[in-house]
Formats: structure tokens, C-alpha cells, sequence
């Protein structure tokens, strides 16, 4: 056994960003070299509103401990209310994952305009900072028959 | 030439498939002219022994109903398997795991807590008596098949070649099915018995069903006086008709009730219970934040909406009955 300290738990994030606002913001979190956690996997998508919660669950299913989402602040939608409609799904949908175990920290939705790089920043270092603290999801694998490989077992 | 055998069985269900096979009605006719019936143990006396007895393969199908939680359930499912040249798995517990599949929600010793330890059901139990795998007594030893974890479809034990989806199947889709198996014309291994389109494409309400957000609250069905001819996601009652797969004659829109998801989703979802929430929490006429979070209370248990018939085929599959977290309460 090394005496060496144990080396922190390194969360998977899964964030889909929206295209207009917070994909932006995270572009100009890089070119303005701010550091925060390397722990978020980025998807670009059109609008907030096109995250579909079966995106979410998926996420989770493939490895994913938490799903971040970043649409443009209430108001500024570029399709009008496609973010409100990403509220609505996503308030009922950390209800449903609630019942069914999967802790509210792990799911998270904000608002980050193109400008707000600093923001962005906190986001990521906090929620990485909170999955630290539940630990790793381990879900456990979709049950297979026998001989088949079990689907999407967690480490 | 000498018909297809064929068989059914139950695992954990509540009999209704059974049922469905009686509600053939004349139907029945029908069917038992293209097959002999060989093992069907709730309405004909075959034993488990005479299907041990069988070729394998001797069965031109069998189909099997209820989800699968006991040794013995999972036992049965893989002679059946074993058996039967097609094993068809037969109404929602059996696809999706149904029902029963709910229990997933919550920790087996959990469960068993509550109804052997608490009190909470009218059996009197003071010493809190389990019920026993083998119990010994003068006659010589008695045994009873064991619980599993987690509640299971049945493609999660055995391979299944096809899905006949409903609560309980509707009669049209088992006649199709077992006509299609007697003249050999099925679609690829694997496929879901029934169209593969929504229930709105047959709804005969379809006209007013709402473009664009509009359901300022969800109502429950015992809350309003429903109108039989309008859309029912137009009146706020919640209708899983547009994530649902079609093949039901729209039966429970007919009686004036909402669609609640028995035949499953259709073959390019990925999770129904999260399809159905989409599509049903985005059609909420609201922008603020604290009012959704308010109107989303009155959709007090969302798990056993969305995931009704298929909590074991969420992906987030059974976190919760793992963790001991929820712990039966």
C-alpha cells in the first residue's frame, strides 16, 4: 500500500449546451484561458429546448454521474421559448429521476449567457465540486440473458 | 399435416393476459383451428412435467405472460424457451415488465418489511414470521421458489423473438400474430407485434389535439367532467397517447380515459418514460419558474405515470431498488 493521499473521484459530466448562449460562453471561457474542472464532456445543441430527457437518461445509462444543461436566460431564447420549454421538462424530470434514485445534484439547468464565461466557470467547478461529494452514480447494468453481455454496467 | 403446437404461461401477472386469450371469443375458433393448444396450466391440465417431457424446440411458440421475480418464474421462462421454437413475449409485464416491474422503485427487503414486519396489511404477525424457501413438517419438506432482487421483463432472462405489447394484448393484434406465425410471414426477430406509430395517428380526436403548449393545469381524471369528444390532452388530463404505440383501437380513449402507456413505446424511443414526460411537460402553458414547480405537483407520483408498464426497461435501470435507499416506505 502506498502512502501516497488517494487521488480525489473524478466525476463524468455530460453537458448539452445551447448553441446561442452557454456553448458561446464556454468558447469564451477558452480563449480567455480561464481554468475549471476538466470533467465536463461537452455536446453542443441547437436550443436548450431540444434536449430531450430520454438525451438525459442516456447520458446516465452510458456512464454520465451528472447531466449539466445550459440554455440562454429566461427571455433571451433565440427560438423563443425553447428554454421555458426545457424547464418545464426538466422540473418534472428531476422529480421522476428523484423517485427512482438518482439524487437532484446529479441534474442540473442554467441559465449562462454568451458573455458570461466566469459564470460558466463557476457552474462546472461547483457541480464538480457536489458530484465529489455523492460519489461515482454506479448504476447498475440493464439485465441480460444469460451468455449476453450485461448492457451499460457502471465501474 | 399435423398443426403448430403451442403454449402459454404465466409468470408474475395478474391473469388478465389469460384473459385477453378467453376474450377471443369466437376468435378462439379460429386460433385453435390452425394450432393445438399443449400447455396453457391456467385454463387446461398440462404439469410442468409433460413440457419437460417435450423435444426441445418441440413448440412451434410460446407465449409467455407477467414479468419474471422468483426462481421459479425464471425457471419456467427458460423451459418454455427451451421448448418453443418462438417464445413471444405476451402483454406489458412481459415486454416492459409492467406493473409489477414498479417494485423496482423500492428495496426487496423493503417490501418484505412492509408486509411481514410493520403491520401495515391485516395479517396479524406478531414474531414476524418470513416465509421460508423450505419448510420441514411430518409429511416430509415443502419448498417455495425463491424472490429475486429486482423485477425483470422477460427479454432480461431469456431471448425473446417477439413482443405482443397491451394490458392485456388487444384480441386483433393476437389473432394477427398468431396468424402470421402459422403462415410464416413474421417481420424480422425481435419486432413489437403492433404498427410502429403513435396512438394520436388512430385517435379519433386527433382534430383537436393541441399544436402548440396549452394545458395551463393537470387535471386527474375524478377531477373534471371529461368531454368524450375532445382531445384529452386539450381538456389537461394527462394522455400518454403521443409516445404510446398504436394497435388498441384507441380502446381507453373510447371509454373516455386517458391513455396511460400499456403498449409501449414505439421502436425509435429510446426510454419511454422519459418520452412521455417530454412530451407531456412540454405542453405546459407556463414560463415561471416557481408556477411549474407548483403545477408540477399535481402530477404527485411522475415514476409510476411515466415508467407504469416499463420501469425495467428504464435506462436508470434500478437504482433505487438497489440502494435500499427508499427502503419500501
Amino acid at each position: 500500500m502506498s502512502d501516497a493521499p488517494a487521488e480525489p473521484y473524478q466525476p463524468r459530466i455530460v453537458a448539452f449546451f445551447c448553441n446561442w448562449c452557454t456553448y458561446t460562453a464556454s468558447d469564451l471561457a477558452g480563449t480567455a484561458r480561464m481554468q475549471y474542472a476538466p470533467n465536463v464532456r461537452v455536446v453542443r445543441v441547437m436550443c436548450s429546448g431540444r434536449v430531450d430527457p430520454q438525451f438525459v437518461v442516456t447520458a446516465l445509462r452510458q456512464g454520465a454521474d451528472g447531466v449539466l444543461i445550459g440554455g440562454c436566460h429566461p427571455g433571451d431564447c433565440h427560438y423563443q421559448e425553447g428554454n421555458y420549454k426545457c424547464l418545464r421538462r426538466f422540473d418534472l424530470l428531476t422529480r421522476m429521476l428523484g423517485q427512482m434514485g438518482i439524487e437532484p445534484q446529479r441534474l442540473r439547468l442554467e441559465w449562462i449567457s454568451a458573455s458570461e464565461g466566469d459564470r460558466l466557470r463557476d457552474v462546472i467547478d461547483d457541480m464538480v465540486d457536489q458530484l465529489q461529494q455523492l460519489g461515482p452514480l454506479r448504476l447498475p447494468a440493464i439485465p441480460q440473458p444469460d451468455g449476453a453481455e450485461p448492457v451499460g454496467a457502471h465501474p | 399435416m399435423s398443426k403448430p403446437k403451442v403454449g402459454f404461461y404465466w409468470c408474475a401477472s395478474c391473469g388478465g393476459c389469460e384473459e385477453a386469450v378467453v376474450d377471443l371469443a369466437e376468435a378462439v375458433l379460429q386460433v385453435v383451428e390452425m394450432v393445438d393448444i399443449v400447455f396453457w396450466p391456467c385454463a387446461m391440465d398440462f404439469k410442468r412435467e409433460d413440457v419437460e417431457a417435450m423435444a426441445d424446440g418441440e413448440m412451434a411458440a410460446c407465449f409467455v405472460n407477467g414479468a419474471i421475480r422468483s426462481s421459479e418464474q425464471r425457471e419456467m421462462a427458460e423451459l418454455c424457451r427451451r421448448k418453443s421454437g418462438l417464445c413471444v413475449a405476451f402483454g406489458s409485464c412481459s415486454h416492459t415488465g409492467g406493473i409489477p416491474g414498479l417494485a423496482n422503485l423500492y428495496s426487496l427487503e423493503g417490501l418484505l418489511s412492509v408486509v411481514y414486519d410493520n403491520g401495515v396489511f391485516s395479517n396479524v404477525n406478531p414474531e414476524g414470521t418470513r416465509p421460508q424457501l423450505e419448510t420441514s413438517h411430518p409429511e416430509g419438506a415443502t419448498d417455495l421458489p425463491a424472490l429475486e432482487p429486482l423485477v425483470k421483463s422477460l427479454d432480461q432472462v431469456v431471448p425473446v423473438d417477439y413482443y405482443l405489447p397491451g394490458c392485456p394484448p388487444p384480441v386483433k393484434l393476437i389473432v394477427e400474430a398468431v396468424t402470421a406465425i402459422v403462415e410464416g410471414k413474421l417481420p424480422p426477430r425481435g419486432a413489437v407485434l403492433a404498427p410502429d406509430v403513435a396512438l394520436c395517428n388512430e385517435c379519433p380526436r386527433v382534430d383537436s389535439k393541441p399544436e402548440e403548449s396549452i394545458i395551463t393545469d393537470f387535471k386527474r381524471p375524478h377531477e373534471v367532467l371529461i368531454d368524450p369528444e375532445t382531445c384529452l390532452l386539450a381538456q389537461g388530463l394527462l394522455c400518454l397517447g403521443p409516445a404510446t404505440r398504436c394497435g388498441c383501437d384507441s380502446a381507453c380513449i373510447n371509454g373516455n380515459m386517458p391513455c396511460t402507456g400499456c403498449l409501449g413505446p414505439i421502436s425509435r424511443t429510446r426510454d419511454f418514460g422519459a418520452a412521455a414526460l417530454s412530451a407531456t411537460a412540454s405542453l405546459l402553458d407556463n414560463n415561471n419558474a416557481q408556477e411549474i414547480s407548483r403545477l408540477m405537483d399535481h402530477i404527485p407520483d411522475p415514476a409510476g405515470t411515466f415508467y407504469r408498464y416499463s420501469m425495467p426497461h428504464s435506462q436508470v435501470f434500478a437504482r433505487a431498488g438497489l440502494d435500499n435507499g427508499n427502503g419500501g416506505s
